[in-house]
């Protein structure tokens, strides 16, 4: 049997293959030269085997598209306002309408070709009096809708990405999945509770004036004026921790918005030793900043972020310049998340945590360290049980097995694949299925030894037969590996990845490389018994 | 060494015993797949929503304890488990009760005060990730079994891909059926233990079904019985050490693994045990009855 020089050169490449590829894992410091092409990742692990948050998280996309809508609402007030032309009352209705009350059939004319010029996406309905009032309702329709949420989740992608940078995760994994969840895996991190906060606060900023002509105290939702809104102003005593709550009527309207920020950064006040996010707008804000406090001296001014007020100074004097601060009574950790959220942006839409899962670092240590051991026992106790079977050949099983371990944990690292928990069980499994081939193949040579064929010639008959054999087993177990694969996430996608690079692996060391031992060796050494 | 000399075992004359026994743990595994369906099984939270901690104390804290201070935060319908070693406690609450993980860290630190304790891990999923586990669950499973009968039915018959389905479906009904009986928590990780087992399970059939298709080829005279009951004797010796090997790994994951994997270590133990079984007393004589039957009425003719 000749030609099995190309067969050891190619087992000797997957070994040097898997060397390198293995060495950024077991070593801790990389040489120095060791650089340039060769790989310097270590494996990855999965969060349950090193600790850390994993998330998922609905974006509530038709929010999204609500807020739109009310944007669209108030910057039609706007301009009607400003052409001088009478409406009555301008709102959403329902998750996709707008509706205009005017006051006459012949504005609607002049606010339906305005609404055409400005807005040629939406969809205007019939007209329709009503009470004396002609009313119009604008519709986004279905396809524009879902632009607009598709947009907001990659909006919402990207600003969590932001926060998550800011705050200072090695190796976040953020990703989309499906129409309206992102996916969030938190290696290794120490609060997790924080970053959760961090990453699910909206972080929409507002700035209201103070309505001082209503009691706060005793009002309720239904006796404010319309275009007021209650909100309340949470503080918390640093010494208890107890926390109080003001109420304050504030207008709905917000004179400048978040989006106007250039920049937030945390300061601390030299006098009174309080964190403060210090604020800047770009050109656009610090003009409208200017504008509201020139006009509104003496008025009260709320901080509204997320519909909760950080604080309601009074404005003294005019404020130019473009700059602010944001008191209120925090710590220094949430007055730096605070300026995290506002430089990174707000998210278009509020976001829903769907799923959490938080693993210790120390039971993460205590996973890997009993995964090893049980993976250990288990090819100790396979290895011994080939041994004394099949002896000799046990032990060229027992090697094949070995490169098996060896390749397969080098492919997982070349791929840059995760290894997890249920992903070293699925190679301790593949230890004890590993050997299958090779008993398949060692029961064929005993029954054709007992037929009285030399050994050379059973040896080559017995992978004769049992390769189609191996073959048909490997398929369908690939067939449920795949399975598992395609529809597994976390842990169970580490396991498929595992399982199923180990069945293609197996065909390699179960019919090349072993054989290839034993042909090298029968070569050479003239057996009179095969040691099976 | 040699397990097995030659064995000339009557494995399809056995059929009788075998395929009560089958069919009550089949059964059984039935009941359990309706109690999976109707949330009656001890289902985990990954398909029923809800959260599940770890918690590791400094010092031993009783059951009882933990169970009273939850009780006065609030949490009364909390299920516990302790865990080896280590004075930890498992807590698991469905979704309906809508507690969350900061809440019972709250609970437990005013009512076990002095005692600290650690969250090793805690899982949250809402309802809806749960529902779409189920439907993937459903499908993925569903795929498989579609997917082996097809390249079982091109590789060798109808009849054979038949065959190994029902074993296989035996064996996956076997492990719900331990599970159930056993009240072990059904989640996502014992269903990727099932798959696995079932691409075990197959694995096992196919080698034993290779042989019977051989020795057809090779006697053509001899009786159907004769020829099924001939290859899995032959093939007997294989089954058993590859189960044996398969068997000391997976108990070695059972016995060592740790807390996390040790109800799916469980599982694959219970499965190599029936997909042997199965591939010897299920899968060849459902084959070799059917064989016979068509055989019979050829001759009739």
């Amino acid at each position: 049997m000749k030609g099995y020089t190309w067969r050891i050169s190619l087992i000797l490449i997957f070994i040097i293959a898997s060397c390198v590829y293995l060495t950024p894992t077991l070593v801790d410091t990389l040489p120095t030269w060791w650089s340039g092409l060769l790989p310097k990742d270590k494996i990855h692990l999965g969060l349950d085997l090193q600790g850390g948050t994993h998330l998922v998280m609905e974006v509530e996309t038709q929010k999204a598209v609500e807020g739109s809508l009310d944007l669209i609402a108030t910057d039609l007030e706007d301009s009607l306002t400003a052409q001088s032309l009478r409406f009555k009352k301008i709102g959403r209705l329902g998750g996709d309408k707008v509706q205009l009350t005017l006051y006459d059939r012949g504005s609607a004319d002049k606010v339906q070709a305005l609404i055409k010029k400005k807005y040629p996406d939406l969809e205007a309905l019939p007209v329709f009096d009503e009470g004396g009032f002609v009313n119009m309702q604008l519709r986004i329709n279905e396809k524009e809708a879902q632009v607009r949420k598709d947009r907001a989740v990659a909006q919402a992608l990207e600003t969590i990405r932001n926060r998550i940078d800011q705050f200072g995760v090695s190796e976040p994994v953020i990703q989309r999945e499906g129409l309206n969840n992102i996916v969030v895996q938190l290696p290794g991190i120490k609060d997790p509770k924080r970053a959760i906060e961090l990453i699910g606060k909206t972080a929409r900023l507002e700035f209201k004036l103070v309505d001082e002509t209503v009691n706060a105290a005793t009002a309720t939702a239904g006796s404010l004026p319309e275009d007021d809104e209650l909100l309340f102003e949470k503080r918390t005593d640093p010494q208890t921790g107890a926390v109080s709550e003001t109420p304050l009527v504030v207008k709905k309207k917000a004179m400048i918005t978040g989006e106007l920020l250039t920049d937030a950064q945390i300061r601390i006040d030299s006098q009174y030793n309080q964190p403060y996010v210090a604020i800047e707008f770009n050109s656009t804000g610090a003009r409208l900043f200017d504008q509201v406090t020139a006009a509104n001296v003496g008025k009260r001014f709320a901080i509204v972020l997320d519909n909760n007020i950080y604080s309601a100074p009074v404005i003294r004097e005019r404020i130019s310049g473009g700059s602010a601060q944001i008191s209120g009574s925090f710590t220094e950790k949430e007055a730096a998340d605070l300026a995290i959220v506002l430089r990174a942006g707000s998210l278009p839409a509020p976001v829903k945590i769907l799923q959490n899962v938080t693993v210790g670092p120390s039971l993460g240590r205590d996973s890997i360290h009993k995964g090893l051991m049980a993976g250990l026992i288990g090819v100790v106790l396979v290895v011994s049980f080939m041994a004394l079977y099949y002896k000799l050949s046990g032990m060229v099983a027992n090697l094949g097995m070995v490169l098996n371990i060896l390749f397969l944990m080098g492919a997982l690292s070349a791929l840059g694949a995760t290894l997890t928990l249920p992903g070293i069980a699925a190679i301790v499994l593949l230890v004890g299925m590993s050997v299958d081939s090779n008993v398949l193949i060692f029961e064929r040579i005993r029954e054709e030894l007992r037929l009285g064929k030399t050994p050379h010639a059973a040896l080559d008959a017995g992978y004769d037969k049992a390769f189609l054999t191996i073959m048909d087993s490997h398929v369908t177990a690939l067939i449920t590996a795949a399975v598992l694969f395609q529809f597994g996430t976390g842990p169970v996608k580490g396991f498929a990845v595992s399982l199923s690079l180990g069945i293609i692996i197996n065909l390699f060391t179960s019919l090349v490389a072993t054989k290839v031992l034993f042909d090298a060796f029968l070569d050479r050494v003239h057996v009179k018994r095969l040691s099976v | 060494m040699e397990l097995l000399k030659k064995t000339n075992i009557d494995f399809i004359g056995m059929r009788k015993f075998s395929f009560i026994a089958s069919g009550l743990m089949a059964i059984i595994g039935i009941i359990g797949i309706i109690a999976i369906a109707r949330g009656t099984a001890n289902m985990g939270i990954d398909f029923s929503g809800g959260t599940e901690m770890q918690i590791k104390f400094a010092q031993a804290a009783t059951t009882q304890s933990i169970r009273d201070a939850l009780a006065k935060g609030g949490i009364k319908e909390a299920e516990l488990q302790e865990i080896t070693g280590g004075n930890q406690v498992l807590v698991k609450m469905h979704k309906s009760t809508g507690k969350s993980a900061d809440q019972v860290a709250d609970a437990l630190k005013a009512g076990i005060p002095g005692n600290t304790f650690t969250v090793e891990s805690s899982t949250e999923i809402g309802p809806s990730i749960g529902e779409k586990l189920k439907q993937d669950t459903i499908v993925a499973v569903a795929l498989s079994m579609l997917g082996i009968i097809l390249y079982i039915a091109w590789r060798f018959d109808f009849k054979f891909g038949v065959g190994a389905v029902i074993a296989t479906m035996h064996d996956v009904l076997a492990m719900i059926a331990v599970f159930y009986v056993m009240h072990r928590e059904v989640n996502i990780l014992f269903i990727t233990a099932v798959l696995t087992i079932a691409g075990y399970s197959l694995t096992d059939t196919v080698v034993v079904f290779d042989r019977i298709r051989e020795n057809m080829h090779k006697s053509l005279k001899d009786p159907m019985i004769t020829i099924f009951n001939k290859s899995i004797n032959e093939t007997l010796s294989r089954t058993i050490i590859t189960s044996v090997t398969t068997f000391l790994a997976a108990v070695s994951l059972f016995l060592f693994g740790g807390e996390v994997i040790h109800d799916f270590a469980f599982a694959l133990v219970v499965g190599v045990v029936v997909a042997t079984y199965s591939s010897i007393f299920v899968a060849s004589p459902i084959v070799a009855l059917w064989e016979k039957r068509a055989v019979e009425k050829a001759e009739a003719v």
